[in-house]
């Protein structure tokens, strides 16, 4: 593939002014009715350009946005505790970067784009905060925010060179994966009566920390409740078959702002008051279940879709009921459903959104608030907004540019 | 066959658990309309599985949840308060803080309760979500600028005194020639669904036999913003809102806010049903800093005022006698404390509302009833 790729790329720099003639008299001129749509788009799409450009370099007031950043990243958050997000993000990037150095591929590619995306933010005109982390106070390290985001960065690339040693094993990384969101939850809950890490209420948690927490909370859960779910609907036991197809039609025969609100009153109704879980668990428990039923269906899609016969040949090979599920026909079904997988998980992600109703101040809300913060902000809405749909933009197109890779790799579609 | 009867009873013992959750939350639209199509689909058998959930789930509600919040406030050494951040002037953040004339009272509380007045968290609500918080007492005190409705007194919870009495006003382009709300007819208007404001609206216009074009947005800023550009010749809110929102208008001269007021909205806080204790100590503290304004009592000169000669003030600060607010559960020196922290109401309104607040908007009815306004407390005694 590579060598192919530079061939191609020295073929048209040998032959660059011909080569354009070319293409744009075969793409743009080919014939007198492709020669007329050209010559009335072009200056269309000019003309939409500059005022787009216009718009967001001149008559565009950016202050809303740039005023608040730590705002949008993490809400409400204590900002003599926001070192925790900090050390949080630090060390999940870090791990991306070691990833990316041991296995390359599709991780490379979510590598070179974390980056260039938080270099991107530090050198963007963000009015950023100060930053101290206590454990290092003996060095006195205050830095600014700008400072942080340009040291993630340089971890995710030097976390790249480390994960290509030898000495670091795949089994090493992965475990760090199993274990540094465990670690993240606890570093940014706390304990109670600690003097290190007090612990910090839910109802502080916003802007895009509780975006992802519900996003890839909700991803990482709902995932083999689908699975269990997709298994049970199928299953030859009445009670399990009835209990998921109840479960899977029922939620799927509801909103999910409708679930949303019933866990978010339902449950407060049902347990006694020292039970009830806060507000941010009930909505991730809402979007996991919405989730997992339409996982399940989609599972369930992918597990009619394995020919009955690998299962008859695994049977045969003697491998018992559970070895042929998870060895045989499980990868074969997840493989073939991998695009309506990612598609259900970038829909999740963008629906953690509605969580705004039910009392969270997820990004959209903490937008929603700085907006209505000072009656100045109240005409800025539009920069807001654009602002907001950039960010979804950008990680529903990165999630997506991920299923790419994972379906090149897996071979998805070539048979 | 079997499979087919055990597969029907299943839903419907969950669809009955469903409505009968369901039931207590009359506030909130958004689960009662997709709840409210499900009966049509249960047959005879409901009274099979009605009774055996109704009780678990019932008594549990009103005895079990509220029955004492300063307790509960006091175990948990904080106050949780339903607020919001997103109304400048009423409940919004300044940086990562929670700022306000609502949440000013949520400290005012704590302070009194907890001697911390830092010792609060805010629960953003939307307006759908404020009854169910109160109903469920997931809220110890609800303070966003709700209208004290009589069907909220008896449905949500015990409403406390009325903290900023507000009036439904209407806004007008200049442009649009309109001066009085006679002209209406025919006017497209924006507002805010889902609020008494747009029940109001409609009322309104139907009792002077007026038509109108309602442009009905879910959020606030979206309403402003679409009449500003011209979309609406009218919006109708709350007039504080309106003049807060006026001053932050590109050209705010354009904008006319007509004098007339549709309706009463007293905007008062309000706590759970089932504890009068913890319901009287909120009312304690209002009216500890109404009577404060009153008396010249202000954060500044609290601590002297507790060697005041004035047998009011002392009284009030809890220096002079027992008046039987430490029988609630709350030390001598609450009520001072709670006014060192956030002053008296005029204060507090000043700080939030006054002019030189993030919004101006004038005294007005909240003027202490000796100047001609309606804010009055009894008196301490």
């Amino acid at each position: 593939m590579p060598s192919s790729n530079q061939l191609t790329a020295t073929d048209a720099r040998s032959s660059q002014a011909p080569g354009i003639i070319k293409w744009v008299r075969a793409n743009l001129f080919s014939n007198w009715f492709n020669s007329i749509l050209t010559i009335t788009l072009i200056p269309a799409v000019a003309y939409i350009l500059f005022i787009v450009f216009r718009w967001v370099f001149i008559s565009a007031d950016w202050s809303a946005v740039t005023s608040q950043p730590l705002l949008f990243g993490v809400g409400q958050f204590p900002r003599d505790q926001i070192w925790r997000v900090g050390i949080s993000l630090l060390s999940i990037m870090f791990l991306i970067g070691v990833s990316w150095g041991k296995w390359g591929g599709l991780l490379r590619s979510i590598g070179i784009f974390a980056t260039l995306l938080f270099f991107g933010f530090a050198i963007l005109p963000f009015q950023h905060e100060d930053l101290s982390i206590p454990i290092f106070t003996i060095a006195s390290t205050v830095m600014t925010i700008r400072f942080f985001l340009g040291l993630i960065s340089l971890f995710i690339i030097i976390g790249n060179f480390i994960g290509r040693l030898e000495a670091v094993s795949k089994r090493l990384i992965i475990i760090g994966w199993f274990v540094t969101p465990i670690i993240t939850v606890i570093l940014l809950s706390g304990f109670d009566n600690s003097e290190l890490l007090p612990s910090i209420t839910t109802t502080l948690w916003g802007g895009l920390l509780v975006t992802f927490l519900l996003a890839f909370g909700g991803i990482i859960l709902s995932f083999p409740i689908g699975v269990a779910l997709a298994l049970g609907r199928r299953s030859k036991l009445p009670v399990v078959s009835a209990f998921s197809t109840i479960f899977i039609e029922m939620v799927r025969g509801v909103p999910l702002v409708t679930i949303l609100f019933m866990f978010s009153f339902i449950i407060n109704l049902v347990l006694p008051p020292s039970a009830i879980p806060e507000r941010i668990v009930r909505a991730l428990m809402a979007m996991t279940l919405f989730s997992a039923a339409y996982t399940a269906e989609n599972i369930r899609g992918g597990l009619q879709a394995v020919p009955p016969g690998q299962m008859e040949a695994a049977k045969a090979v003697g491998m018992s009921g559970f070895q042929t599920m998870f060895f045989i026909v499980l990868p074969q079904a997840l493989r073939a459903i991998l695009p309506a997988i990612v598609g259900q998980f970038i829909s999740l992600f963008k629906d953690t959104t509605l969580v705004v109703i039910v009392g969270i101040n997820d990004f959209l809300g903490i937008g929603r608030s700085i907006i209505n913060s000072t009656p100045e902000f109240l005409q800025l809405q539009l920069e807001v907004y654009v602002f907001i749909a950039i960010i979804y933009m950008i990680f529903s197109f990165l999630m997506s540019l991920a299923s790419r890779k994972l379906e090149d790799a897996l071979g998805v579609g070539e048979r | 066959m079997s499979r087919k009867i055990f597969t029907l009873l299943a839903v419907l013992t969950l669809f009955a658990v469903v409505i009968v959750a369901c039931g207590d939350s009359n506030g909130d639209t958004e689960t009662e309309a997709a709840v409210d199509t499900e009966p049509e689909t249960e047959p005879e058998t409901e009274p099979e599985t009605e009774p055996e959930t109704e009780p678990e789930t019932e008594p549990e509600v009103v005895t079990g949840s509220h029955a004492d919040i300063l307790g509960r406030v006091l175990e948990r050494g904080t106050l949780i308060c339903g607020g919001r951040t997103d109304l400048a002037g009423f409940g919004s953040l300044d940086g990562e803080r929670n700022v306000g004339f609502d949440i000013d009272l949520c400290r005012a509380v704590a302070a009194a309760v907890l001697g911390d007045a830092d010792a609060i968290e805010i629960v953003p609500l939307t307006a759908a979500d404020r009854g169910p918080s109160l109903q469920t007492a997931e809220v110890d005190l609800l303070s966003r600028n709700v209208t004290w409705t009589a069907s909220r007194d008896v449905q949500w919870g015990n409403f406390t005194i009325v903290m900023f009495y507000d009036g439904q006003g209407f806004m007008v382009t200049k442009a649009s020639g309109i001066t009085s709300t006679d002209q209406f007819d025919g006017a497209t208007v924006c507002v805010t669904s889902g609020t008494t404001t747009e029940q109001n609206l409609a009322d309104f216009f139907r009792q002077n036999g007026m038509t109108f074009e309602a442009v009905v947005f879910e959020e606030t800023a979206a309403v402003y913003s679409a009449y500003e550009e011209g979309r609406c010749d009218i919006t109708t809110s709350d007039r504080s809102q309106l003049e807060s929102v006026r001053n932050g208008f590109a050209s705010p001269d354009d904008h006319i806010i007509l004098d007339d007021i549709i309706s009463k909205e007293p905007l008062t806080p309000a706590v759970p049903h089932g504890d009068d204790a913890w319901f009287d100590i909120v009312k304690v503290v209002m009216f500890a800093l109404i009577n404060a304004e009153e008396l010249g009592v202000t954060q500044a000169n609290v601590e002297e005022m507790l060697a005041s000669d004035n047998i009011n003030i002392r009284r009030l600060l809890g220096v002079e006698g027992d008046w039987g607010f430490t029988d609630l559960g709350l030390d001598s020196d609450a009520l001072a404390n709670a006014i060192a922290a956030v002053g008296n109401y005029g204060e507090i309104y000043d700080r939030n509302l006054g002019p030189n607040a993030v919004i101006t908007l004038p005294r007005g009815l909240n003027e202490l009833w000796s100047n001609g306004g309606l804010i009055y407390a009894p008196p301490v005694k």
